[in-house]
């Protein structure tokens, strides 16, 4: 089953950046230096929150601005990252409409959303749900 | 990335010198193992930067900001020390705050920030894992306006989202003892004067940012403690219901129970207070609700106020203006303000001029009284006539504190111990070691407590709750009992915001919690050498106290306490003087 998170209602988000947490979590580690999904405040906290995530587009930009093929598009939407092809030049990052790319600075690679669902199992209030694509 | 074996690059201390404009960063490791960071190396730190007699509003008294171990580590670990020389009371200052900024200065790769000295102009820093940079704020300095100088920060500054931006208003630029910081716009470093600090180092903002990530010898332990501890926090209905009506759900049981100190204690509850309660709040003004960073509580209510404009038909405008227990105390029941509108609209007044409601409220209640009775004329308040439910007047009052535009209001601007010292009216002046009182009239356990708190707040002991359970469990007032009951809750709450976790978390967090916590962490503690840290880290607190002259023995008690019964019967002096004694004596050890 190919999946991608889906962002269910951003009004009901509180900004408590659990998801975050939970993203940096996945390689048992605590932080956010490696999260693939960024919670800001759309202009300041009393206008609610921006959810930015990778959002599985079926045609990514970010695959296509890629000089050495190292982000594959996935079957159903997204990309694939592979590592050893990147040369860390950050274009993808810069060619993401949504800003859903990150960086990991240790690395020197970008974070790139991996659609496990993760996340979506430790926001409170229902804002992120994982569904099924294809 | 670190490897998270006790304290990973917690134990750097950033040293940033306004006056020389440098900064340095040093390694402590044995602020953060021994006392686990927060206010235990808060405390330290003030020690040995504060030197005695130091008068805080001059280049010498420190800003110390404080994270701990378990910040960015674990969930409702959210809060930030900061740890001072106080210019309200002249002693120990420690005022906690959320928001983003523990996230962000453990993030930024700190344990904690140490600023020392004077900007000769005004100032801003940032600071991130490369380090700190000071930047002008000439531009910032004098808006009336504490929200819009977030709002030009927020553009001009990076990091989005991973950042705090900690500001100060006009009342921390003039000074006045009991100025806030605020952080992310809701959140305060309230208590205390915080601000006044800042504003006397020519400091008017914060903003700090980082992104860091941190290993551990066991992720897999750590994962399955993290997760159980999550679950805990979303089942919990206590947190159900601070999420639900946040702080505010104790209106009106409080008032039920003749608990709510109104008219400036006069009362010991307030008619007019469904429409300030949680519930009717809830209805008819929430607005939004948000959370501090790494908490799936999210207690913070957020009140829509839509108000026209005067002279422009169809014109209006929505302010976000946020309400909790505390501020409805001061300036709502405290003021016996009946509309919602005008509890909001004096609120917003007081955040954007960056005062502390608390002390607000009691000041201006103490104001009001002083008034009725006629120790204060209209003509000392410069034309100005307080009455008990008049918002109008009271905002109106408030800017002129700001302004400190005659004698009176600069004199109030001091704080209710200066104001009552000079124009008489001690009896109902509502202050604890210089701190004006917080909103609970339980019993004689909650005052006892706000004075012999280190900060004079009810979070340090919690009195307050002691009262509850006595009078739910018909225990007597003791004052032996009620002195080792503030004692040990004190203690192990230096525990709690040493590590720093929420108070609100403070049941999910017990000692056996955060002994299991720790050794995910590589630390080693149980039960009973935690709370031998907690008590001595209070010791040391007041250690410090008493080294800055202040004495328990000589405090001050206010007549009012003792007229106005509570549900505990009413108090006597006697009573509060013989549990002084006993504390004494616990915290000497
Ligand atoms: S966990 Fe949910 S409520 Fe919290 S920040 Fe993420 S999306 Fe928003
Ligand atoms: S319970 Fe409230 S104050 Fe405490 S961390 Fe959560 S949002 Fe912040």
């Amino acid at each position: 089953m190919v999946k991608r998170l889906s962002v269910v209602d951003v009004d009901l988000c509180v900004g408590c950046q659990s998801c975050m947490f939970a993203c940096n979590r996945r390689f048992g580690e605590a932080g956010l230096g490696r999260a693939a999904i960024h919670i800001q405040s759309a202009g300041g906290i009393e206008r609610g929150f921006v959810v930015r995530v990778c959002r599985a587009c079926p045609d990514p930009p970010c695959s296509r601005v890629c000089p050495t093929g190292a982000l594959t598009r996935r079957g159903g939407g997204g990309v694939l990252l592979n590592y050893a092809k990147c040369i860390a030049c950050g274009n993808c990052m810069r060619g993401c409409t949504l800003g859903a790319i990150f960086w990991d600075a240790e690395l020197d690679k970008p974070t790139v959303c991996v659609y496990c669902g993760y996340c979506a199992g430790f926001c409170p209030y229902g804002v992120i749900r994982i569904e099924e694509v294809a | 990335m670190t490897d998270m074996e006790y304290a990973g690059d917690l134990s750097r201390v950033i040293y940033i010198d306004l006056g020389r404009r440098v900064y340095w960063v040093e390694e402590k490791p044995e602020l953060f193992t021994e006392g686990f960071g927060g206010a235990g190396a808060g405390i330290r730190l003030l020690v040995e930067e504060c030197p005695q007699g130091t008068d805080p509003l001059s280049p010498k008294n420190p800003v110390i900001l404080a994270v701990g171990l378990m910040n960015g580590i674990f969930p409702l670990a959210s809060k930030t020390v900061a740890m001072f020389k106080s210019p309200l009371t002249g002693n120990l200052g420690e005022s906690h705050a959320g928001g983003r900024s523990s996230i962000a200065i453990r993030m930024a790769g700190y344990g904690a920030i140490v600023v020392r000295g004077r900007s000769e102009t005004p100032v801003y820093l940032t600071i991130d894992e490369n380090g700190a940079k000071f930047k002008d704020a000439s531009a910032l300095w004098g808006m009336n306006s504490a929200s819009t100088v977030g709002r030009i920060l927020r553009e001009v500054e990076p990091g989005a989202g991973i950042r705090t931006i900690m500001r100060i208003g006009k009342a921390g630029e003039k000074l006045i003892p009991y100025a806030y910081v605020t952080t992310e716009t809701y959140r305060h470093f309230g208590r205390l004067g915080l601000g006044a600090v800042f504003g006397s180092k020519n400091l008017k903002a914060i903003v700090v940012s980082g992104k860091k990530s941190f290993k551990f010898r066991s992720p897999k332990s750590y994962r399955t403690l993290y997760e159980e501890l999550f679950k805990t926090f979303c089942k919990s209905p206590l947190m159900r219901k601070y999420h639900e009506l946040g702080t505010p759900m104790n209106v009106l049981p409080l008032n039920m129970t003749g608990s709510l100190p109104s008219r400036n204690l006069q009362s010991n509850s307030f008619a007019g207070v469904q429409e300030l309660s949680g519930e009717n709040m809830a209805e008819k003004y929430l607005g939004r609700r948000t959370a501090c960073a790494h908490c799936p509580v999210s207690c913070i209510h957020i009140a829509a106020l839509r108000e026209p404009y005067e002279n422009e038909p169809y014109f209006y405008k929505t302010k976000m203006i946020s309400y909790d227990y505390e501020p409805i105390y001061a300036l709502g029941a405290m003021l016996e303000l009946k509309s919602p509108e005008g509890y909001l609209r004096l609120m917003d007044t007081v955040e954007e001029l960056g005062l502390d409601a608390m002390s607000t409220g009691v000041v201006l209640a103490w104001a009001t009284e002083a008034m009725e009775k006629g120790i204060i004329k209209e003509s000392d308040a410069g034309g100005i006539s307080l009455k008990w439910g008049d918002h109008e007047t009271y905002i109106k009052a408030v800017k002129r504190i700001v302004a400190m535009d005659n004698e009176f209001f600069q004199a109030l601007a001091k704080g209710v111990r200066h104001a009552s010292s000079k124009y008489g009216g001690e009896d109902f002046a509502l202050e604890f070691g210089g701190n004006e009182m917080p909103g609970y009239h339980t019993g004689p356990v909650a005052h006892l407590g706000y004075m012999t708190g280190a900060r004079h707040s009810h979070l340090d002991g919690a009195g307050y709750s002691i009262d509850q359970k006595m009078y739910k469990e018909g225990i007597k007032y003791s004052p032996d009992y009620a002195a080792r009951e503030l004692f040990e809750e004190e203690a192990w709450r230096q525990i709690l915001s040493s590590l720093v976790v929420c108070y609100f978390a403070r049941g999910v967090y017990t000692p056996e919690t955060v002994s299991r916590c720790l050794k995910t962490l590589g630390l080693e503690r149980d039960q009973e050498e935690l709370k031998e840290v907690g008590r001595a880290v209070l010791r040391k607190k007041y250690a410090f106290k008493f080294r800055e002259g202040f004495s328990l023995m000589e405090m001050r008690i206010p007549k009012r306490i003792c007229e106005t019964p509570t549900p505990m019967g009413t108090i006597t002096e006697e009573m509060i003087r013989a549990g002084l004694e006993e504390f004494e004596k616990l915290v000497k050890q």
